[in-house]
C-alpha cells in the first residue's frame, strides 16, 4: 500500500470526527486540501524541493492520531520544566497538537490587544480574525504537506498582536509531545503581527516520552507595516521523533523579522521556511544550527522571495555531522522582475566530522533584476589544522581544542540571537552536546540517544 | 542624450547580422526526416561500420525511445519533434559520382576559408591541426600526417572506426554510457562524424588540435561525437569552434564528448560555441544540447574544460570531469553570455572519487536583452576521496532589468577529510566604474567592453593565444550597447 493511503483513508472515514472537533474556519479549507493530497500525493525526491528527503517513508508507519481531542493527562505547567534560567518569558504550552488550557499557574499577564490561544477556539469565537490569514500562505495545491496539515489538523496556535502593540516579554511556546502509543500530531500555527507590533517569540519542541512520534506543522506568520517580529525555534527531541515543519512568513513594507532554527536532537527533521518580502525596505534574517549525531536526518530548505524593490535579506546556516548524521541545506533566493536595490547574503557552513557523516548544500539565487547585490557562499570542510595545532602548542588537549573549535563556530548563529538568556543558555546546551553530556532540557524523556 | 545613445546601441546590436549566418550552396545527400531503426541502420550502413556499433547504435536506440527529455533545466524548451528532423546530411557526397572523398568541394573550402579555417596546410597557422565537420560528415582533417610521425592518431571517427576498431571499441561509451541520459542516448543511437584523438604514451602534441563544427543543411541535426584518449605521460590540447547559418527553425545539436585521460598525462580541452543564437525576438537559433565529461583515470592526471559560450538559443551542456586517479586534477573555466532571448543552463560536475584530488570551477555568466543565464554545478566528493579539496567560484553580471542570472549549485560531501568551497555573486557594472570611464574619455560602450573583459579575464587567460583573441572579439559583438 502506497504510504498516501492510509491517510487518504483516515480522512474518509473520520471527517466527521475530524470537522466536529474543530473550527468552521479550519473545516473550510478541509476538502480540498483532501482532494489536493489525493491528486499530488507525497513528493517524491525527484521533486527538487524534496530531494534530500523520502517524505513517503517518514510517513509509511503506522501512528495513532488524538482525532476525538481526548484531554492528555499531564499537566505540562508542572510535569515541564524548561531550564533556561534567568528568562523570564509568558509560557504557553501546546500538547501534542492542542492548546493546553488546563489546571493553568500563573496565567501570564499580556498587554491589550495580545491574543495567544488555540486556534481552533478563536476560529469560532473570531473568525474575522482567522478566516482573511488561514490557508493564504500554506496553500495546499502548494505542497503536499500543507494538504496533509490542512485536512487533518484540528487546532494549534493563534497569535495575535494588535497595531503598535508591543509585546514587552518574550512569550515562549513550549509544543511538548506526550503520548503512550506512537502519536502522529498535526499542529497549526497562525501569527498575526499587525502594524507597528513586537514581539520576541520562541518556540519550543520537546517530547516527553521515548515513543515514536510524528509531526506535522504549518504556521502562517504575517508581519505587518514597520512590525517586528524574532521567531527562534529549537528543537531537543529524542531519535524516534520525526518532524515537517513548513513556516511561511509574509512580510509587509518595513516590517523586519528573525527566524532562527536550531536543531540539537532529533530523528528526522525537515523544517521549510519559505519568506515573501512584499512591501518595500521590508529586511529578514535567518539563522539555523544544526548539530546531528547517531542518524539524525535534518534537512533545511528555504526560499526568500524579493517581490519589491529595496528589500534585505540575510542567511546563515550552519551543520554539525557526527557519526552517521546526513545534513541537508537548500537554500534558494529569488529576485523577481523590478525588485532592483535588492540585498542578499546567504552563507552555509558545514563541518563533517567522521567519515559517514554526509551533507549536502545548494544555495541557489535566481535573479531577474539587475541592480541587485547578491551572493552566496557554501563550504564544507574540517577543522583548521594551523588553528588546532596553535592551541596544542598551547596546552591544550587535541579533544578540547576540537570542541573549542567546533563550538566557535556554531557560535556565529548563537550570537545572532538577541534574548541573552537563550543565547547563554544555548551556549551552554551547545557545549554539553559538544562533549556528548545530556545536552537537552531537563523536561525532557531521557531515550537510548542521550549520551549520559 | 546618454538614453537616446544608449538606445542607438541597442539599436545597432539588434540589427548586426550574424557574422556567420550565411549558407553555402552545396550539394548535399540528406536521408529521409525521422527516426527509426531503420535509420540507424541506414547511417551505419552509409559509415560501413562494423556490426558491434551497429549493436551499440541500436541498443541506444531502443533505450532512447523509452525516455522523456529533461524538463530540470531552467529552460523554457521549444517542444523539438524527433521525426521531423534529418539525422544524416553528407555534403561531400557528389551528385553524378558516387564516393568521390579527398577531393574536396571547392564550395566547402571556400566555406571554411570565409569562416576563418583554411583547409589547405599551406595556409593554416602552423600550431594548429584542423578536423573540419559539417552537418554529418567530416571534410578534411589537416597535419594527419606530420602527427602520424608521432604515433598520434587524429582523425574523424568514422574513419578511426575503420582503421582502429579496436581502440574506439574499447574507449566509445567508456566515459558516456548511452544510459546516461536522453540526449545521450540519442546521440549513441545516431551520431555521425566527429574527431577521434588518440595520443600514445609520453608524447607531447607538438600543436594544438582542431575541430570545426558546421551545421550547414536545412532540417538537420548535428550529432558529433569526439572521442580523445590520452596516456600516459602524453598530453594535448584540443580546440572546438563551431557556428551555423541563421534560420528561422531550431537546429538541433546533441553531441557527447568523451576524454580519457591516463597517469600524469594532462589534457586541454577548450571551446568557443557561436553557434546562431536566433533573431532579436527569438526566432530560430540551435538548441545545443550536450553532455561532454572526461574520466581522470590515472594518478596525476589533468584535465582542464575551457568554455567560453556566445552562441545558440539553448544551451544545456555541463562539462564534467570524474576524478578517480588518486592526485588528480581537473580544472573548469567557462564564460557564458546570452542576449536577447538566449538562454543557458551550463556549468560542471566534478566527481571527487580519488585521493587527494583536486578540482577548480571558475564560471563567469553574462546576461543581457531577455536572456536568462543559469550555473548549475554539482560538486560530489565520494566516501573514498580523502583530502578532495574543491573551490568554486561563480560570478554573474546582469546588463539590463530583464534579463535573468541564476546560479544552482548543488554540493554533496561525503569524507570528513575534504574541503568544499562556493562562492557566488550577482551584480551589475556599477554606475561609479562607467561614470570613471567616461571621465577619462572613454566612451560607454569601450568602457562596457572594458569592464566586461577584466570580468571575464580570469578564463579568457586559459585559452590559447588565437581562441583568447577570437573570444574576447565575440563577448564584444555579443554584447555592444547592451548595458542598461
Amino acid at each position: 500500500m502506497k504510504s498516501e493511503q492510509q491517510y487518504i483513508e483516515l480522512y474518509e472515514a473520520n471527517r466527521d470526527v475530524i470537522c466536529a472537533h474543530s473550527a468552521p474556519a479550519l473545516n473550510a479549507l478541509r476538502q480540498q486540501a483532501f482532494l489536493d493530497f489525493c491528486s499530488k500525493g507525497f513528493p517524491s525526491q525527484k521533486e527538487e524541493r524534496y530531494k534530500y528527503t523520502d517524505v513517503a517513508a517518514a510517513f509509511a508507519p503506522d501512528y495513532g492520531l488524538n482525532l476525538n481531542r481526548l484531554s492528555i493527562p499531564v499537566n505540562p505547567y508542572e510535569a515541564f520544566r524548561c531550564d533556561v534560567p534567568n528568562l523570564s518569558t509568558s509560557l504557553y504550552f501546546v500538547v501534542n497538537d492542542q492548546f493546553y488550557d488546563g489546571a493553568v499557574r500563573n496565567r501570564p499577564t499580556l498587554p491589550e490587544g495580545v491574543v495567544i490561544d488555540s486556534l481552533s477556539r478563536v476560529a469560532t469565537a473570531h473568525p474575522e480574525w482567522v478566516e482573511p490569514y488561514y490557508g493564504r500562505l500554506a496553500r495546499s495545491g502548494k505542497d503536499a504537506i500543507n494538504a496533509l496539515n490542512t485536512m487533518l489538523a484540528q487546532d494549534g496556535l493563534f497569535i495575535r498582536v494588535a497595531r503598535d502593540v508591543v509585546v514587552p516579554r518574550p512569550v515562549q511556546i513550549v509544543n511538548v509531545l506526550r503520548a503512550d502509543v506512537p502519536l502522529m500530531a498535526n499542529r497549526r500555527v497562525l501569527i498575526v503581527l499587525e502594524p507597528g507590533a513586537q514581539m520576541q517569540l520562541l518556540v519550543c519542541d520537546h517530547a516527553m516520552d521515548s515513543h515514536a512520534f510524528l509531526t506535522t506543522q504549518v504556521a502562517e506568520v504575517f508581519v505587518g507595516e514597520n512590525a517586528n517580529l524574532e521567531l527562534y525555534e529549537l528543537e531537543e527531541t529524542h531519535a524516534a521523533n520525526t518532524r515537517f515543519s513548513n513556516v511561511y512568513v509574509d512580510q509587509a513594507a518595513n516590517s523586519t523579522a528573525t527566524v532562527d532554527h536550531l536543531t540539537l536532537s532529533s530523528g528526522l527533521t525537515r523544517n521549510r521556511t519559505d519568506v515573501t518580502l512584499s512591501g518595500e525596505y521590508a529586511e529578514i534574517s535567518m539563522y539555523g544550527a544544526v548539530v546531528a549525531d547517531g542518524s539524525q536526518h535534518v534537512d533545511n530548505n528555504t526560499l526568500i522571495d524579493h517581490r519589491v524593490p529595496h528589500c534585505q535579506s540575510n542567511e546563515l546556516y550552519k551543520y554539525v555531522l557526527d557519526d552517521h548524521a546526513v545534513g541537508a541545506f537548500a537554500g534558494r533566493v529569488l529576485v523577481r522582475e523590478g525588485a532592483q536595490k535588492t540585498v542578499s547574503h546567504e552563507t552555509n557552513a558545514n563541518l563533517c566530522a567522521t567519515r559517514s557523516a554526509r551533507m549536502y548544500s545548494q544555495p541557489m539565487l535566481e535573479i531577474y533584476a539587475d541592480d541587485v547585490k547578491c551572493s552566496h557562499g557554501s563550504t564544507v570542510g574540517q577543522l583548521n589544522d594551523a588553528a588546532l595545532f596553535y592551541m596544542r602548542q598551547r596546552g591544550i588537549p587535541e579533544d578540547e581544542a576540537r570542541l573549542l573549535l567546533k563550538f566557535a563556530f556554531v557560535g556565529e548563529v548563537l550570537s545572532n540571537i538577541r534574548l541573552d538568556a537563550l543565547r547563554d543558555r544555548l551556549h551552554h546546551l551547545v557545549e554539553k552536546r559538544f562533549r556528548g553530556e545530556l545536552g537537552r532540557c531537563a523536561g525532557c524523556a531521557p531515550t537510548s540517544t542521550c549520551k549520559l | 542624450m546618454m538614453e537616446e545613445r544608449r538606445n542607438s546601441f541597442v539599436r545597432e546590436v539588434a540589427e548586426k547580422k550574424y557574422e556567420y549566418g550565411f549558407t553555402t550552396d552545396v550539394h548535399t545527400e540528406i536521408i529521409e526526416k525521422g527516426l527509426s531503426e531503420e535509420v540507424v541502420r541506414l547511417i551505419s550502413q552509409k559509415k560501413g561500420e562494423p556490426d558491434w556499433l551497429l549493436q551499440f547504435r541500436l541498443e541506444a536506440f531502443r533505450y532512447w525511445q523509452t525516455l522523456e527529455p529533461p524538463t530540470w533545466g531552467h529552460l523554457q524548451m521549444p517542444s523539438v519533434d524527433f521525426q521531423d528532423i534529418s539525422y544524416y546530411a553528407d555534403p561531400t557526397k557528389k551528385p553524378s559520382q558516387g564516393d568521390a572523398k579527398g577531393e574536396i568541394d571547392p564550395e566547402l573550402m571556400k566555406t571554411f576559408d570565409k569562416l576563418g579555417i583554411p583547409l589547405e596546410e599551406r595556409l593554416a597557422l602552423s600550431g594548429t591541426a584542423v578536423d573540419a565537420v559539417m552537418d554529418s560528415v567530416s571534410v578534411k582533417t589537416t597535419f594527419r600526417e606530420k602527427l602520424r610521425e608521432k604515433g598520434i592518431i587524429f582523425c574523424s571517427i568514422s574513419e578511426a572506426v575503420r582503421e582502429h576498431p579496436d581502440l574506439v571499441r574499447e574507449y566509445l561509451g567508456s566515459v558516456v554510457p548511452y544510459r546516461d541520459n536522453f540526449y545521450a542516448a540519442l546521440n549513441s543511437a545516431v551520431f555521425s562524424d566527429g574527431s577521434f584523438v588518440y595520443i600514445p604514451r609520453g608524447v607531447r602534441c607538438p600543436m594544438e588540435l582542431s575541430t570545426y563544427f558546421r551545421i550547414n543543411a536545412r532540417g538537420t541535426g548535428q550529432f558529433e561525437r569526439t572521442l580523445i584518449v590520452c596516456c600516459d605521460d602524453a598530453y594535448v590540447s584540443y580546440l572546438e569552434g563551431c557556428t551555423a547559418p541563421m534560420r528561422d527553425e531550431n537546429q538541433l545539436h546533441a553531441a557527447i564528448v568523451e576524454i580519457v585521460v591516463m597517469e600524469n598525462a594532462e589534457v586541454k580541452y577548450s571551446t568557443v560555441q557561436n553557434w546562431y543564437p536566433g533573431d532579436a525576438e527569438g526566432r530560430g537559433g540551435v538548441l545545443n544540447l550536450v553532455t561532454k565529461r572526461g574520466h581522470l583515470r590515472g594518478v596525476n592526471s589533468r584535465l582542464s574544460w575551457t568554455q567560453v559560450e556566445t552562441g545558440s538559443a539553448i544551451t544545456w551542456k555541463y562539462p564534467s570531469c570524474v576524478l578517480s586517479g588518486d592526485g588528480s586534477q581537473a580544472e573548469f573555466y567557462s564564460v557564458a553570455v546570452t542576449n536577447n532571448h538566449q538562454q543557458a543552463d551550463t556549468g560542471t560536475k566534478m566527481i571527487h572519487l580519488g585521493r587527494n584530488t583536486r578540482s577548480t570551477i571558475i564560471s563567469k555568466g553574462i546576461s543581457a536583452g531577455r536572456s536568462q543565464n543559469s550555473y548549475r554545478g554539482l560538486v560530489k566528493v565520494g566516501s573514498k576521496a580523502d583530502g578532495a579539496r574543491n573551490y568554486s567560484s561563480c560570478d554573474s553580471l546582469l546588463l539590463g532589468d530583464t534579463c535573468g542570472a541564476h546560479t544552482f549549485p548543488y554540493m554533496d560531501v561525503q569524507n570528513e577529510t575534504a574541503v568544499a568551497e562556493h562562492e557566488a555573486t550577482t551584480s551589475k557594472i556599477s554606475e561609479d566604474q562607467l561614470f570613471y570611464c567616461n571621465q577619462r574619455g572613454i566612451s560607454t560602450e569601450d568602457a562596457v567592453g572594458l569592464i566586461v573583459n577584466g570580468y571575464a579575464k580570469d578564463v579568457l587567460n586559459k585559452l590559447p593565444m588565437e581562441f583568447a583573441v577570437e573570444a574576447q572579439k565575440l563577448l564584444g559583438v555579443s554584447l555592444e550597447g547592451s548595458v542598461g
